[in-house]
């Protein structure tokens, strides 16, 4: 089986404890006590999360989360930029 | 009400107790953030207002010029050597860093989605009970219509902050002439305004008695139980967490809840999908309602002179975070001004950015949502009754203050 493609990765200098992408993705975030979040276990995406993940992605609102591919650069859209993705589906 | 003159020009002399942007500050902000985007006023003894996400963001995570100290603009002279706010020291909204992360990490842990889980019964049976009394007045009565801004939306969060606190149901009433003077009454001489909050603190120090003398389980006793590096939080402290927790706690919900209400009276379409529960769709809905009625705007005071993008920033000014305006940039959001309960991708401010963000925005989400779902449980068809009568609050919480609605299938022969 071969591994995931896409992980998540929480960047906790950002964090607030907003809980945006635990409601989304309850499986795919872990809160701490703090109600901080951080990757799941090593933030591994299954295929069929993808689509949360990219949600958790766009819904954070201190710019957080970032989505990576192993060989990729990170699925992070820049500040400013306008929102896509209005018509996925959750 | 207000005392102050009418506003000449929104970009030079704005006013947010103005009737104009009470009555509808979204048409005001839209033409400030495509022309200025930070706006001025002598006002207040000096007022700013960043209009675009990323600046009202910029102000947000920045806690070097720009202090949590005061966080309700009001007459007071803002200066260096000013009383330190207008609601007393409310730790830890009126900290800056770094005492602001001991005291807040130590509240942290009670509003965490677990915890929070655990009042949504309480909360429901809350709302039931309420939508119980409006359908009895409506039936005992002949009463169609009934205000779902003080008889529904208003009880929710005071009755859930009266249990988190450990305080007397029966003060609720107390709590809304307090609220309403804290977050409305901002346009009084500093005397007058200082002398209701004598009486603030002598309710809450009659609470923190009763606590000390039998303690129990509640945020109250928690706080006079807590310590900061082995040492006991001071009685002004845990006043003054206090009546954060009234002050934040429950004039921001009640908003939040009356506009969301609002809105699902005039579209019946967004009204009947919501009823319809539609998976997922709840949770977007929440979302988008607070992004587009976010109730709160929140305030820093200027700490040094800087230039901030061209303006002149006077140590002492102050500056308004209007988080609703940055919900409304549509350099972020696609077609802001229209509420799309699907919206999927919604990174709202509505709970502020940076290391202020609400510390109950999980609870606040909840009582938004469940309030919402006993509503359209027991009401799916409501509109407004009078929309003229509707009226909203002054100052930095935006939400109606008076809501008729009418209720049921309208016959035509209620009355």
């Amino acid at each position: 089986m071969p591994a995931p493609a896409f992980r998540v990765h929480v960047d906790a200098e950002k964090c607030q404890g907003h809980n945006r992408c635990y409601a989304i993705a309850p499986d795919l975030f872990d809160l701490d006590d703090l109600g901080m979040s951080s990757a799941a276990g090593d933030g591994a995406v299954p295929q069929d999360r993808l689509t949360q993940a990219r949600l958790a992605v766009t819904n954070c609102p201190e710019y957080a989360i970032s989505l990576t591919e192993p060989a990729g650069p990170a699925e992070q859209p820049e500040r400013a930029e306008p929102v896509e993705a209005t018509e996925v589906q959750p | 009400m207000t005392s102050h003159p009418p506003v000449q020009d929104w970009a030079t002399d704005f006013d947010h107790t103005d009737p104009g942007w009470v009555a509808d500050p979204y048409p005001i902000w839209d033409e400030l953030r495509r022309g200025c985007p930070v706006a001025h006023s002598d006002r207040y003894g000096g007022t700013w207002l960043p209009l675009t996400h990323e600046l009202v963001s910029e102000v947000a995570y920045d806690s070097e010029h720009f202090t949590s100290r005061s966080v309700v603009v009001s007459e007071r002279p803002p200066g260096d050597d000013a009383p330190p706010a207008p609601i007393g020291v409310a730790p830890p909204i009126t900290s800056d860093p770094p005492f602001h992360k001991v005291v807040r990490q130590m509240l942290l842990p009670a509003f965490t989605p677990k915890p929070i889980a655990a009042i949504e019964p309480f909360t429901r049976q809350v709302c039931r009970d309420l939508l119980a009394a409006t359908e009895g007045l409506a039936a005992t009565g002949g009463r169609a219509s009934f205000d779902a801004a003080t008889e529904y939306a208003q009880h929710i969060p005071v009755r859930v902050i009266v249990k988190f606190l450990g305080f007397p149901v029966e003060d609720a009433g107390i709590f809304r002439r307090f609220i309403r003077h804290v977050l409305e009454d901002v346009d009084l001489p500093p005397q007058q305004r200082g002398a209701m909050f004598t009486d603030i603190d002598a309710y809450i120090d009659t609470q923190i008695e009763d606590h000390v003398a039998h303690p129990r389980d509640d945020l109250t006793s928690f706080l006079l139980q807590a310590e900061i590096d082995g040492a006991k939080l001071s009685r002004d402290h845990v006043r003054g967490t206090l009546l954060l927790m009234m002050i934040a706690g429950i004039d921001t919900t009640w908003s939040a809840i009356g506009a969301s209400l609002w809105h699902l009276a005039r579209h019946p379409a967004d009204r009947a999908r919501l009823a319809a529960h539609e998976p997922g769709l709840m949770d977007t809905a929440v979302e988008e309602l607070l992004r587009a009625y976010a109730p709160v705007t929140m305030a820093r005071i200027v700490t040094k002179d800087f230039d901030f993008h061209g303006h002149p920033l006077k140590e002492g000014n102050w500056v308004l975070l209007p988080f609703p305006a940055a919900n409304r940039d549509p350099a972020v959001f696609d077609d802001p001004a229209v509420v799309r309960l699907d919206r999927v991708s919604n990174r709202h401010a509505a709970f502020g950015l940076g290391r202020h963000r609400c510390l109950g925005s999980n609870l606040a989400r909840m009582e938004l949502r469940v309030a919402l779902q006993e509503w359209l449980a027991r009401y799916p068809d409501f509109e407004l009754a009078d929309p003229a009568a509707v009226t909203w609050s002054v100052g930095q919480v935006r939400g109606p203050r008076t809501l008729p609605v009418t209720v049921g299938p309208v016959t035509g022969t209620v009355g």
